[in-house]
């Protein structure tokens, strides 16, 4: 080799002890192949191939890292990777769950009148058929579904006026009074009441008031309204802190009354805010399963009387189809039943969600600026 | 004329003004009454069950005999849920607060929040159809090479309806709690102390050890007693997933069983004495959850007096 003048070309001072802006593409391209490689010598899956190249692409980068750029560098980068890979890891379930219900969903959901069917009268002898001569699958999710929606219904009526006017009281006469502090505490306790103990309570209360064994729409309702309380109290609560007092001072300027300037003044500027977390409440209260269990029981048939008799509702539905099948010898039909139920009721939470989030967002509180 | 119709309509809004303030008010004691209520009823009709014989009971040995295995397989699976559940919520909710990009922070937060959304019934149908049955080999696995641990000992259930696997779908469900609580404190975090990590020089993650996870100590530590609160009082994930049975030490073989799941696996088809044990149980249940709640709402409130954010 002869020794010719070529230019040194020498990287600047300050990108000296950096790794290239290029090397995480570098890394995620060389793991991604290493990763397919040793998959293809264990057996491929995705999901495995997933996991190693993730793993090869942090050791990779953070190796590299810690060569060129030093230790400090070098363990930021490994928490990155970290906090990343925690987020991946937080998806898996979700989309795992959304698809789950998706795939054995669907074939129920589409069945001709799984909607519009109970299942009285249906029994193992029909699944059986269903499963061994390929006869149509009977039954559906008709009384399921009036049930979910009554018990909700009510529930709703008692908990909004109440969760709504304790709201008032909180923010517009509590005045930082011991009650008024004792409320906001118990709520924060009631919070915490596991589902199944509000489910409890009711069937406990009722057993106690009208007689052993009652078991109705009613009660459900009342143990959701345990749990949907305090929900209402603290969203509606935090709507109306956000007022602006200029609102509620003109109001009263002008002569108005102090329940009137409520009326007419304060709920309807925080009314987008309160209504969303209303819906939300009720997206909260409709999956619930253990307190309708153990105080509407289920039923079989359509039963729209929330006042008397067993009541069946979706997420009950979805239980014991999975726990008891109709036809113990041929669980399938009661599954894909289960699986139809259970994405009518994702559906329905989900456009609860998406409702709270519209309707929050479209009518936004006006804050006066 | 003008004087009356100014009394009148003075008389009108006064009978309103007072109306309306006692039914806000009544609201407000309803509250109160009803939490009292809720210890009061459970505790009347769990009575029975306190003072019966001890081989009137389900087991023939008492009640306390009854309940001590059920809350031990409440704690373990609750902490099964939260020592998976803890570090990967405090990782999203870094990710969302300080590593993720602006714009896309509040969505990424919401896509969190839905796995809050989903109802609990069918987190324990996914539980039982797919995580069971994917999860059943790593069990085979673990007794294979781990089986000297007691809690790995063989032989693995089949079914993979364990309470490990109901503790994995716990952490799943107690994640959203975790984070979005955690979120919120992190977001807190002086942005000023921030700054001044940085500008002597600290990385990214530095910057984080040396002010926001300080800063967030107590909020993080509520959160998790606030996700136990949740686990433990968790029904039906524990109820379709776990194929119960006595208190063993192995969390890989079906056994073990929760107070929630006794109850809503008994209650339904339960009369007599029966009910009243059940209610037993969900008033320990209960008091066990109140005081969990109790001391992180109070850890919350403290942290709320001294922390500077506010």
């Amino acid at each position: 080799m002869t020794s010719t003048l070529t230019p040194v070309r020498k990287r600047s001072a300050l990108t000296k002890g950096q790794l290239p802006k290029a090397a995480p593409y570098i890394v995620v391209a060389v793991a991604l192949v290493l990763g397919a490689a040793i998959m293809a010598l264990i057996g491929f899956n995705a999901f495995g191939w997933g996991i190693v190249s993730g793993i090869l692409f942090a050791a990779g980068l953070v190796g590299w890292s810690l060569f060129v750029e030093g230790a400090r560098k070098a363990k930021d980068k490994l928490a990155t990777c970290l906090v990343v890979g925690a987020f991946l890891v937080a998806l898996l379930p979700l989309f795992s769950v959304i698809w789950t219900v998706l795939v054995n969903g669907l074939p129920g959901l589409l069945d001709p009148g799984f909607l519009s069917t109970s299942m009285n009268g249906v029994t193992g002898a029909f699944d059986n058929k269903t499963v061994e001569e390929g006869a149509p699958l009977l039954g559906g999710i008709y009384h399921a579904l009036m049930g979910t929606l009554l018990i909700t219904v009510l529930a709703t009526l008692i908990s909004v006026p109440v969760g709504l006017l304790t709201a008032i009281y909180l923010v517009e006469y509590g005045e930082d009074r011991a009650l008024a502090r004792a409320i906001t505490f118990f709520v924060d306790v009631m919070t915490g009441i596991p589902s199944i103990v509000a489910g409890l309570f009711a069937a406990a209360a009722f057993f106690a008031l009208v007689g052993p064994g009652t078991k109705t729409g009613a009660v459900a309702a009342v143990a959701l309204s345990v749990l949907m309380i305090p929900v209402v109290v603290r969203s509606s609560e935090e709507m109306l802190k956000i007022v602006p007092n200029e609102l509620r001072e003109a109001a009263y300027a002008l002569g108005v009354r102090k329940w009137r300037t409520i009326l007419k003044v304060v709920l309807p500027t925080a009314i987008s805010g309160i209504a969303s977390g209303i819906t939300l409440a009720i997206a909260r209260v409709i999956g619930e399963t253990a307190p309708i269990l153990v105080t509407a029981g289920f039923a079989t048939t359509i039963n729209t009387n929330v006042f008397s008799g067993w009541m069946a509702s979706l997420p009950t539905f979805i239980y014991t189809q999975i726990l008891n099948p109709t036809s113990p010898s041929n669980p399938d039909p009661s599954s894909q039943r289960a699986w139809g139920a259970a994405l009518v009721l994702i559906i329905m939470v989900m456009l609860l969600n998406l409702g709270a989030r519209l309707i929050a967002r479209m009518f936004a509180p006006k804050t006066g600026r | 004329m003008t004087t009356t119709s100014l009394t009148k309509s003075r008389g009108a809004g006064h009978t309103g003004d007072k109306v309306f303030s006692a039914a806000a008010l009544a609201a407000g004691c309803l509250i109160l009454v009803v939490l009292f209520g809720v210890a009061l009823f459970l505790v009347i009709q769990a009575y029975p069950a306190l003072v019966a014989p001890p081989d009137k009971i389900q087991g023939g040995e008492g009640f306390f005999t009854y309940i001590w295995p059920l809350v031990i397989g409440t704690l373990i699976a609750s902490v099964i849920a939260l020592v998976i559940a803890t570090p990967i919520a405090i990782g999203v909710a870094l990710f969302i607060s300080h590593f993720a990009p602006r714009k896309l922070a509040s969505g990424l937060g919401y896509v969190i929040d839905l796995l809050a959304a989903i109802p609990s019934v069918v987190y324990g149908a996914w539980g039982v159809a797919f995580l069971a049955k994917e999860i059943s080999p790593a069990y085979n696995w673990l007794a294979n090479n781990l089986g000297w641990l007691p809690i790995f000992q063989g032989p693995a259930s089949a079914t993979g309806k364990t309470i490990l696997t109901a503790g994995i779908v716990l952490a799943v469900m107690v994640l959203p709690i975790i984070t979005s609580l955690s979120r919120e404190i992190f977001l807190q975090t002086p942005k000023l102390h921030e700054e001044a990590a940085l500008a002597l020089g600290a990385t990214r993650w530095e910057m984080i050890r040396m002010t926001v996870l300080p800063f967030g100590r107590p909020g993080i530590i509520s959160a998790v007693m606030l996700g136990l609160g949740r686990a433990l009082g968790e029904t039906m994930a524990v109820a379709l997933v776990l194929s119960s049975g006595a208190l063993t030490a192995s969390l890989i073989q079906s056994g073990n069983q929760t107070i929630a799941a006794e109850i809503a696996l008994n209650f339904p088809e339960a009369s007599g004495l029966k009910v009243s044990t059940l209610i037993a149980a969900g008033l320990v249940l209960f008091v066990i959850t109140l005081g969990v709640n109790m001391i992180a709402r109070g850890i919350i409130t403290r942290h709320k007096e001294f922390s500077g954010a506010n």
